[in-house]
This record gives C-alpha cells, sequence and structure tokens, in this order.
C-alpha cells in the first residue's frame, strides 16, 4: 500500500519542495526573530508578515516517542516508532526514527538525532536517525 | 458569569451502554434526550435552546420535534459537552432562551448510522494531514500518547504510575452495574495486557462502546419548579491549543487545561480544597496526571504519587475512601468510551451531587467536570454545587 503522503498547500508548497531538494526549510519572524513550524507565511507569536525562510541545521534531539505496535497498512508490519523531535533552532517536528532498532533501549530521549530524506515519488519525507549512525 | 443563576434540572444517559448494535447515532441522542426531559417532567416542545456535538443542532432539532431559539454546534471533541454548558448558561442569562438541551450520542463500537462524529484532523491538506498523518498514527492510541515519554522523564514518573491510575479506576467501576469492566485488575496486568503505542498496553486505553447522555438547563429561579434536586453552574471555563499533539506549547502540561481550569476556578471562587468529587476526562492513563497537576490539585511531579497513595481511591481493605474521589463511575478506561466521553463526566457529577450514583461519595456538594477534546486540542471545565442560591 502506498505511504499516506501530505497534498501541498500554496502556504506550504516551500516546504515540500525544500524537502524534495534535500534541504530542510523552517521560517523566521524578521521582527520578533522566532523561529516556527508548521509553515504560514505569518508569525504566530507577533502577528508580523515580515518573516523568511531559511535553511536550518537538520539537527535536533528525540524530544518524545511511541513505538507503534498496530502498524497502518501503509507502514509494514513491524512496530515502529512515531516520534516528535527537537529542532536546533527550536520547532517541534513529528517524525519516524529510522535506521536504528525500534525499541525503548534504542530510542532514548534527549539523544542527538539528525534528519534524512526519504523519497516517496512526489513527496519525500523528512525522517531522522540517531546522530552519526 | 454569576454564580448558580443557571441549574441543571434533568440528566440522563441512553437505557443502554456499552454495546447497543440496534440504535443508529442519531437515536442514542433522542433516547438520551427523552430520559434527560422524563427525569425533568418536561416535553420536547417544552425546550427553546439545543446544543449537540457530531450530530448538528440542526438534524437534533427537527429529530426531536423542537424548535429552538438558541442553537449551538460548537464541536472541539470529547468536551464539547462542556463548552456547550457554558454558552447554554451565558444564552440562558442573556434571555436567548430558558430551557436548553444538550445531547451527545455515539455509536462508538457497533457504528449504526455513524457518519458523523468529531473528526480531528482533516484530509491530506490540512496541517494534522500534511505534518503528522505521513508518519503513521493509527487514531489516538498512537497520537493522544506521544507527550507521555517526555512527560514520565520530565516528572520522574514511571509506567507503573501510568498502571496504577487503571486499577484504581477499575475499583471504582466494580461498584458501578453500569460499568462495562468490572473486574479487578492489578497493575501487573495493566504492564503485560497486548501493547498497542509502548508504553501504553491496551488496558491503559479507553473502551470503545456505544451510550449517549443529555443534560437539560435552566435558569436557577425556574429550578425549584422542577422535580429533580437542582445542580447549580458555579464556575466554566474553556480554551483551544492545538489540533497537532506535535505542536504542544509543553508536553508536560496542557496549555488549554490550565487555562479553562483556571477560568473556572476563578469564577467558582473556591479553592481547590473545597472540592469534594472530581471527574477528569481519561481517554488514556496519563490524562488524570496531567488533569491533577494542570487544575492545580497536585504539585508538578505529585499526582502520580497522590493517587498511588489512595487519594482518588474507594473505600476498601486498603482504607477509608480517599479525599478526592476521581472518576468514581470508572471513567472512560472501565466505564464507558463512545468517542466523545465528556457527557458521562458531567453526568456522573451531576449523579454525585444529587446522591444517586453508584458509587456516592458521602456528602458530596462541589464537583468538578474537566474535559478534553481532540488530543490535548481543547478543554472545557463545568464546576457543580448542590447547595442552593
Amino acid at each position: 500500500m502506498d505511504r499516506v503522503l501530505p497534498e501541498p498547500t500554496p502556504e506550504t508548497q516551500h516546504f515540500w519542495d525544500g524537502c524534495k531538494a534535500g534541504e530542510l526549510l523552517l521560517q523566521r519572524c524578521t521582527d520578533c526573530t522566532k523561529s516556527y513550524f508548521p509553515p504560514r507565511p505569518f508569525c504566530p507569536k507577533c502577528g508580523s508578515r515580515k518573516v523568511e525562510v531559511y535553511q536550518a541545521s537538520g539537527k535536533g534531539v528525540l524530544w518524545s516517542y511511541v513505538i507503534n505496535h498496530r502498524p497502518r497498512p501503509d507502514m509494514g508490519t513491524e512496530p515502529h516508532s512515531i516520534a516528535v523531535v527537537k529542532l536546533e533552532e527550536g520547532p517541534q517536528m513529528m517524525t519516524n526514527i529510522v535506521g536504528c532498532p525500534q525499541t525503548p533501549e534504542a530510542l532514548q530521549l534527549d539523544m542527538p538525532v539528525q534528519v534524512k530524506f526519504e523519497d516517496f515519488g512526489r513527496i519525500t519525507l523528512p525522517l531522522f536517525t540517531p546522530a552519526g549512525a | 458569569m454569576k454564580q448558580k443563576t443557571v441549574a441543571a434540572v434533568g440528566a440522563a444517559e441512553t437505557t443502554e451502554l456499552g454495546r447497543i448494535p440496534n440504535m443508529s447515532v442519531i437515536q442514542l441522542h433522542a433516547d438520551a434526550a427523552l430520559n434527560a426531559l422524563a427525569d425533568c417532567g418536561l416535553k420536547p416542545s417544552d425546550i427553546d435552546g439545543v446544543a449537540t456535538a457530531g450530530l448538528g443542532p440542526t438534524e437534533l432539532a427537527y429529530y426531536l420535534g423542537i424548535t429552538p431559539t438558541w442553537a449551538d454546534g460548537t464541536s472541539v471533541g470529547g468536551c464539547s459537552f462542556m463548552l456547550h454548558v457554558r454558552h447554554a448558561a451565558a444564552a440562558i442569562n442573556e434571555g436567548l432562551c430558558k430551557t436548553v438541551l444538550i445531547t451527545h450520542g455515539e455509536s462508538g463500537r457497533s457504528r449504526v448510522g455513524a457518519g458523523g462524529g468529531f473528526r480531528g484532523g482533516g484530509g491530506g491538506a490540512s496541517l494534522p494531514g500534511q505534518f503528522e498523518a505521513p508518519y503513521g498514527p493509527v487514531g489516538p492510541p498512537s497520537m493522544f500518547t506521544i507527550p507521555v515519554m517526555r512527560y514520565l522523564k520530565t516528572r520522574g514518573y514511571t509506567v507503573e504510575d501510568l498502571a496504577n491510575v487503571c486499577v484504581i479506576q477499575r475499583e471504582w467501576a466494580a461498584r458501578n452495574p453500569r460499568a462495562s469492566m468490572r473486574d479487578p485488575i492489578t497493575v501487573d496486568d495493566v504492564l503485560n495486557a497486548r501493547m498497542i503505542a509502548y508504553p501504553f498496553t491496551l488496558l491503559m486505553c479507553c473502551l470503545v462502546t456505544d451510550g449517549g447522555g443529555a443534560i437539560v438547563l435552566t435558569s436557577a429561579e425556574r429550578a425549584k419548579d422542577f422535580p429533580t434536586k437542582p445542580v447549580y453552574i458555579i464556575g466554566t471555563g474553556e480554551s483551544v491549543e492545538t489540533p497537532m499533539v506535535s505542536q504542544m506549547e509543553d508536553f508536560n502540561s496542557s496549555k488549554a487545561f490550565r487555562v479553562s481550569g483556571k477560568k473556572a476556578f476563578d469564577e467558582a471562587g473556591i479553592s481547590r480544597a473545597d472540592v469534594d468529587h472530581l471527574m477528569i476526562y481519561d481517554a488514556f492513563a496519563h490524562l488524570p496526571l496531567y488533569g491533577l497537576e494542570d487544575l492545580g490539585f497536585c504539585k508538578p511531579g505529585e499526582a502520580a504519587g497522590f493517587i498511588r497513595e489512595r487519594n482518588t481511591a474507594p473505600a476498601s481493605s486498603l482504607g477509608n475512601i480517599g479525599k478526592l474521589p476521581l472518576n468514581t463511575n470508572g471513567g472512560g478506561l472501565s466505564y464507558m468510551h463512545s468517542g466523545m466521553y465528556g457527557m458521562y463526566a458531567m453526568q456522573e457529577s451531576l449523579r454525585q451531587l444529587r446522591g444517586v450514583a453508584a458509587a456516592q461519595v458521602p456528602g458530596a456538594k462541589i464537583s468538578v467536570s474537566h474535559g478534553v477534546g481532540g488530543m490535548f486540542g481543547a478543554s472545557g471545565t463545568v464546576i457543580w454545587s448542590n447547595e442552593a442560591p
């Protein structure tokens, strides 16, 4: 079964284009300097429309997760992580931690992770792996 | 709003609870509504305000033969009914209507005529559709649970603390003949149950059952003329935070809980120690822990110990009834959970304050019904009193 994929909107197209190009793009407000996610053409903290897109480092830490033991048909048959990473720049992002056993022992909170783009055809998703893996 | 200006005069659940394959969603609303109207001696034609979620208020009013002058279809998930109570109280005080019927019905298990219901998220172009759905969540069990590993680490809690919530609520359910799950369980039973989404086992997740409930509200002035014991509203709150659990500001605390709870307690002008009975919507085992902390009953880090030390438990061979009986129907974990459980939390608050609960808290005068909507997305709080103004 094909992976469930996002349908980009005018406000989010740049983010998905960035993933396709291997770049994790965040936005920040040029008035209050806050970085934010998910994308929108204004700052959710101060309401300013003066915002810019920039390339994030792709680094963060594992913030929290579950290991789903009832995988959706498009996610395969084995238990897998559904995680939230806290990016170096501040925002939190849902993802999957890949490239390591899907076990509590391997998935330690606060461990450094880095983005790993995975191509699903029309969309490339930003997944994360343990840093240095 | 001013305290004790509006009261619940009618309250009832569907005749049956649990598995009701012979009733569609709209009939579950109607069955509960007719029971609540009979409870307070009214007919549908006596109602001039309606509020519901899942189903639209238009469908509800049409189906029951009501011509309202006020309608509310606020739908923010399982706490929608707490928000309806709050909005209805304001509407009654403002003179928009006199007698409001709030209904819930959901065929969560049998899925009969279940086209409606709360649908968080939306399609692939919605924010959750773009930024959460691609990573494999399968509904609330693998979504609502996402912040919990962080919460356990921050607070120093363990999975045993989560399991203990389930064990003590089952003790309450055992005292309630209408509860779906009544057999005693141990912490080991909970931890050894089938893994759903680590660290959550099956017994840490709510039930999926059929049922409904309805409440009739009117002014405190008119409430005196009803055959039932009025239960007065003394404080209400509501808030919303985010449709995406991954974007919660703080994984250790719900902003919507804090805002809604504070608003309700400020309005009621009571302290936490004045509360005799508490209902915290427990879709999963962590909700009562967050609720106790975010509503101010426990300091952060003390909720698990508070439950472990039986402060929320029924009387048993282990000791007397706790000082803050919590989820005394057994909760969503053991009593019932149709999908939008908030209505049942309020039904139990009302039964306790009328003195007719299956596991009655002796002398309860003030009860708090606290609800969650979506996955920490929304919140509603109602504080009730059975003492006349």
